[in-house]
C-alpha cells in the first residue's frame, strides 16, 4: 500500500493548492483601486509625429468611417479609431472601471450619457476642462448646463440630444381601427396637449382590436415619465430623497404597474434578445422615441415597413438621453483629443451623424440647419424627422436635475417595474424590494 | 534566497588561512548546493503565486476592513462593517442560493457525462483522434459567443428552444422568468464548455490504466460494465477527485454566462440567476461602487470555496476508493491461512509473510 498512497497524498496536497490558487483568483477580482490619475502631459499632436486617438462611445453614434477619415484628411498627423460598445451601461461600467484604476486603457475620447454624467462631475480632476469661449453659444442653454460642474468646469461637449416623440406601427394600426397617419394619431394621442392618460386611453382602446401590446416595456415607459419630474430622486443640491418617502415615484411606479396589468405592456427588457426579435414580431405597436431610437427601431426592424413617426409627446416634452464627448485627464494626448471632440461635436459633424442614426444635434446651428431641417427618414414611411424632432425639442421645458446617485437610484425603480412586467411579481412585493434595494445602496 | 547571500558573504572572515578555506568553502558550496538549488528550481512557482496568489488574498483582506469607494478611493477604517453590511443583504444571500444550485447543476452532470464520455472515447473507435478532438471544440468557443448563442435558444418569447416546445404543443418555458429555469439554462452554457473539456482528462487517465487489468477482468468474466465500475473508476481515482475540485471551484465562480445571459447582465430584474461573484462585481463596480463590500464578499467565498472544496475532496476520496475495498476481505483470508501455516511451522512462513506486508 505505501507505494500506491503516496502518489494520491501527493495529487491531495496538489489539488489543495489549486484550491487555495484559484480562490486567490477570486480575490484578485477585488485587489485593483486607488486612483492616482496617472497623468502625462497633453502634448500637441504635431509634435508628436502621426498619433491614433480612440473614441469610445455606445449604441451608435452615427460617427461614420467616412466622417473619421475626414478629419484625418484635415490633420493629416492623426488617425481616429472608433470603439463602440453596445449599450451605455456597458459604457459606463468600462468607463468607471478604468478611471479606478487611474486612466489605464481610457480611449483619447469618452462618451458619457447625461444620466451618469453628474455622478462622474464628482470627480472634476479624471476630467478635461473643455471650456473654450470660442464654443459659446454652441449649444442649448440646458445641454452645456448638464455637463458643467459646480466649481465651474465643463468636463464635456454635448454631442446629441433625445427630444421624445412617439413612433408607431401603421400596419398595426389600421388592423386595429385605428386611424393611422401621422396628424391623425397625434390628434389621437391628444395633439398639442397630449397627456399620459390620453396616450394609455388610446392604448387601452387598440389592445382591444389587436394581439399585439401597445408599447415595448414598461421600463422604457416610465423613463418617458419620469424625465418629465424636475426633482425625480434628489433635492437640487443633490442630496437623495429618501425613496419610501418618495409619493411621486410611486405614483408613476403604480401608474406603470397598471398599464402592465391592463395589458398595455408587452413586458420586454430594452435591448434583450426578446425586445430585439419582438421588432419582427408585431409584439407591439408603439414606442417612446426619442430621436436616437429611430437608428434602433431601423435597425431591428428588418423587414417591417409600417413604422411611422407622430409628432406628440404625453404631457408636453421630454428629453431622452443624450450624450457628451469627454477627454480623460489621464490621455496621452489631451490637446489632440479635445481639438477632435470639438470637431466631432460642431453642427457639420453632428448634422452627419444625425442623416446617419438619427442622433439629433444638441447644436443649436446645426439643428436650425436646412439639412437637418427637411430630412426624412425613409424608412420610418418618410417621416419629416428633422422637423418633428426641432418641434419636439422645443417643446422640452426645463431640465430635470440629476445628481450624482440620479443613475443608481433610477435603475433600483427600473428594475422594480421589470420585476413586475418579467418575472411576474406582486408589484406590491416588488417595491418593497426595491426599497431593499435602494438601503442597500447605502446613500 | 537568503541562504544564497550567506554564500558570499561568509568566507570573506578568515582570509588568511588559505589552503583550508578553500576546502571549506568548496565543500559548504556543495552542501548549499544540494540544500538550496532544489529550491531555488521550484522557486519560480512560489515566487508567482507569492505575487499574483498571496498578496491579492492579503491586500484584498485589508480592503475589506475600509470604507473603499471605486473612484474615491481609501475611505475610513470600518472594521468588520463591511462583512456585516454584505451578510446583512439579502441580495448575497440568493446569490450564494443561485451559486449553489447553477454548481450541482453543472457539476453533477458535468462529471457524469465526462466520464462517459471518456470511457466511449477510450474504446477502440474509428478515427479516435477526431472524435477527441471533437469533444474540446466547446471549450475552445469564447464563453461571449457562447453566450451569444445560447441567449438565441433560451430567449423567453422567441428562442429557438420554446418555438420547438411549442411545435409540440408543450407550453413555452420562461428561461429568465422562472428562477430554477435561469439555473438550468446557465448550467447548460457551462455544461456546454466544461463536459469535453473534463472528458479529455478522464481518456487521459483512463488511457494510463494498464491494460492487462483488462485483460485479467476478462479472463475473470468480468463484462464492460462491471470493468468500469472494478477497474476503471478506482484506477482513475485521483484524476476523479481533481477534476470534482477544480470543478467546485470552477462552479463557484461562475460569472460570463450568469453576466452575459441578459442585456442588463445584472442576473435578471429579481437577482434570479445573479452568482455571488456576479454580486461581487455588482458591488464594486455596479451602483454601490463600494470595494470594501465586494472585497468581503470575496473573502466570504474564498472562506466557502476552501469548505465546499474540501468536503467534496473527503466525499470523492471515499466514493472513489469504496470500490477498492473488495481485495480487503481477500488478504484477511489470506492472513487467515499464513497464520495457520504459521502454526503449522512451515519453512515458507517468513518470506511469504515480507511479500504480505510489501502489499499492505
Amino acid at each position: 500500500m505505501r507505494s500506491s498512497t503516496r502518489p494520491t497524498r501527493r495529487a491531495a496536497a496538489r489539488t489543495l493548492q489549486t484550491t487555495a490558487g484559484a480562490a486567490a483568483v477570486v480575490l484578485a477580482l477585488t485587489a485593483c483601486g486607488g486612483s492616482d490619475g496617472g497623468g502625462s502631459d497633453g502634448g500637441g499632436a504635431a509634435e508628436d509625429g502621426p498619433i491614433t486617438l480612440t473614441v469610445a462611445t455606445f449604441n451608435d453614434f452615427g460617427y461614420s468611417d467616412e466622417l473619421l477619415a475626414q478629419y484625418t484628411e484635415e490633420h493629416p498627423d492623426v488617425t481616429v479609431e472608433l470603439i463602440d460598445a453596445a449599450s451605455a451601461a456597458d459604457a459606463r461600467t468600462n468607463l468607471t472601471t478604468k478611471l479606478a484604476a487611474g486612466g489605464e486603457g481610457l480611449a483619447d475620447v469618452e462618451a458619457i450619457e447625461v444620466d451618469w454624467i453628474s455622478e462622474l462631475a464628482q470627480y472634476p480632476d479624471l476630467f478635461t476642462d473643455m471650456t473654450d469661449p470660442e464654443l459659446d453659444g454652441r449649444w442649448m442653454d440646458w445641454k452645456v448646463e448638464q455637463a458643467t460642474t459646480p466649481d465651474g468646469k465643463l468636463i464635456g461637449y454635448g454631442t446629441d440630444i433625445g427630444p421624445e416623440a412617439i413612433c408607431y406601427r401603421q400596419d398595426l394600426f389600421e388592423e386595429a381601427g385605428l386611424p393611422s397617419e401621422p396628424d391623425e394619431v397625434a390628434e389621437l394621442l391628444g395633439g398639442e396637449d397630449a397627456t399620459w392618460e390620453d396616450y394609455f386611453a388610446a392604448g387601452a382602446d387598440f389592445v382591444k382590436g389587436s394581439d399585439t401590446a401597445w408599447y415595448d416595456s414598461g421600463v422604457a415607459t416610465y423613463q418617458g415619465l419620469v424625465n418629465q419630474v424636475e426633482n425625480a430622486y434628489e433635492e437640487s443640491d443633490g442630496t437623495p430623497k429618501p425613496l419610501a418617502e418618495n409619493a411621486e415615484i410611486k405614483d408613476l411606479y403604480d401608474t406603470i404597474v397598471e398599464q402592465h396589468d391592463a395589458g398595455l405592456s408587452a413586458g420586454l427588457v430594452q435591448w434583450g434578445e426578446d425586445w430585439a426579435s419582438g421588432f419582427q414580431n408585431d409584439a407591439f405597436a408603439t414606442m417612446l422615441c426619442p430621436a436616437w431610437m429611430t437608428g434602433s427601431i431601423e435597425s431591428n426592424s428588418g423587414g417591417v415597413t409600417g413604422w411611422n413617426i407622430a409628432d406628440v409627446f404625453p404631457g408636453g416634452g421630454g428629453n431622452w438621453g443624450g450624450s457628451f464627448l469627454t477627454v480623460p485627464a489621464s490621455g496621452a494626448h489631451i490637446e489632440a483629443a479635445k481639438e477632435l471632440a470639438a470637431w466631432l461635436t460642431a453642427p457639420e459633424q453632428q448634422t452627419a451623424a444625425f442623416e446617419t442614426s438619427g442622433n439629433f444635434p444638441s447644436q443649436i446651428e446645426a439643428q436650425e440647419s436646412e439639412q437637418v431641417q427637411s430630412f426624412v427618414n425613409e424608412f420610418m414611411n418618410d417621416a419629416p424627422v428633422g422637423q418633428i424632432f426641432s418641434n419636439r425639442a422645443q417643446a422640452i421645458e426645463g431640465n430635470p436635475f440629476k445628481g450624482p446617485n440620479y443613475f443608481a437610484i433610477h435603475q433600483t425603480v427600473q428594475q422594480g417595474i421589470e420585476r413586475v412586467e418579467t418575472t411576474d411579481e406582486d408589484p406590491g412585493t416588488s417595491w418593497e424590494k426595491t426599497l431593499t434595494a435602494f438601503d442597500d445602496l447605502g446613500l | 534566497m537568503a541562504a544564497l547571500t550567506t554564500t558570499q558573504s561568509a568566507p570573506t572572515p578568515d582570509a588568511p588561512q588559505r589552503a583550508p578555506r578553500r576546502l571549506g568553502f568548496s565543500q559548504a558550496l556543495g552542501r548549499w548546493d544540494v540544500k538550496v538549488s532544489p529550491y531555488l528550481y521550484v522557486s519560480p512557482f512560489f515566487v508567482l503565486f507569492a505575487l499574483t496568489g498571496l498578496f491579492p488574498l492579503a491586500y484584498t483582506a485589508v480592503v475589506s476592513v475600509y470604507d473603499w469607494n471605486l473612484l474615491g478611493g481609501q475611505g475610513t477604517y470600518v472594521g468588520m462593517q463591511n462583512y456585516a453590511d454584505v451578510l446583512g443583504q439579502e441580495t448575497f444571500w440568493k446569490s450564494l442560493v443561485n451559486t449553489l444550485s447553477i454548481f450541482l447543476l453543472s457539476a453533477v452532470p458535468q462529471i457524469v457525462i465526462a466520464i462517459t464520455l471518456a470511457a466511449l472515447l477510450d474504446q477502440n473507435i474509428r478515427n479516435a483522434t477526431f472524435w477527441r478532438m471533437g469533444v474540446l471544440v466547446p471549450y475552445v468557443v469564447a464563453p461571449i459567443a457562447v453566450s451569444l448563442i445560447f441567449g438565441r435558444l433560451f430567449a423567453d418569447q422567441y428562442g429557438l428552444i420554446n418555438d420547438i416546445l411549442g411545435t409540440f404543443g408543450l407550453d413555452q418555458i420562461g428561461w429568465h422568468r422562472d428562477r430554477f429555469a435561469s439555473h438550468v439554462a446557465v448550467a447548460a452554457m457551462v455544461n456546454y464548455r466544461w463536459t469535453g473539456y473534463n472528458a479529455l482528462i478522464f481518456l487521459a487517465a483512463m488511457q494510463a490504466v494498464p491494460r492487462d487489468l483488462y485483460e485479467a477482468a476478462t479472463i475473470d468474466g468480468a463484462g464492460p460494465w462491471r470493468q468500469f465500475f472494478s477497474v476503471t473508476v478506482p484506477q482513475i481515482r485521483s484524476t476523479v477527485i481533481f477534476v470534482v475540485l477544480t470543478a467546485s471551484i470552477g462552479g463557484l465562480q461562475i460569472f460570463d454566462e450568469a453576466r452575459l445571459f441578459d442585456a442588463g447582465g445584472l442576473g435578471g430584474a429579481d437577482r434570479q440567476w445573479m452568482t455571488t461573484v456576479l454580486y461581487l462585481y455588482d458591488v464594486a463596480w455596479g451602483n454601490q461602487r463600494d470595494l470594501g463590500r465586494a472585497a468581503a464578499v470575496a473573502w466570504v467565498l474564498f472562506v466557502l470555496i476552501l469548505l465546499i472544496g474540501f468536503g467534496n475532496f473527503l466525499l470523492s476520496r471515499r466514493i472513489a476508493s469504496s470500490a477498492t475495498r473488495t481485495p480487503r476481505v481477500r488478504r484477511s483470508v489470506t492472513r487467515r491461512l499464513l497464520a495457520e501455516a504459521r502454526a503449522a511451522g512451515n519453512a515458507d512462513t517468513t518470506a511469504s509473510t515480507t511479500t504480505v506486508r510489501r502489499d499492505s
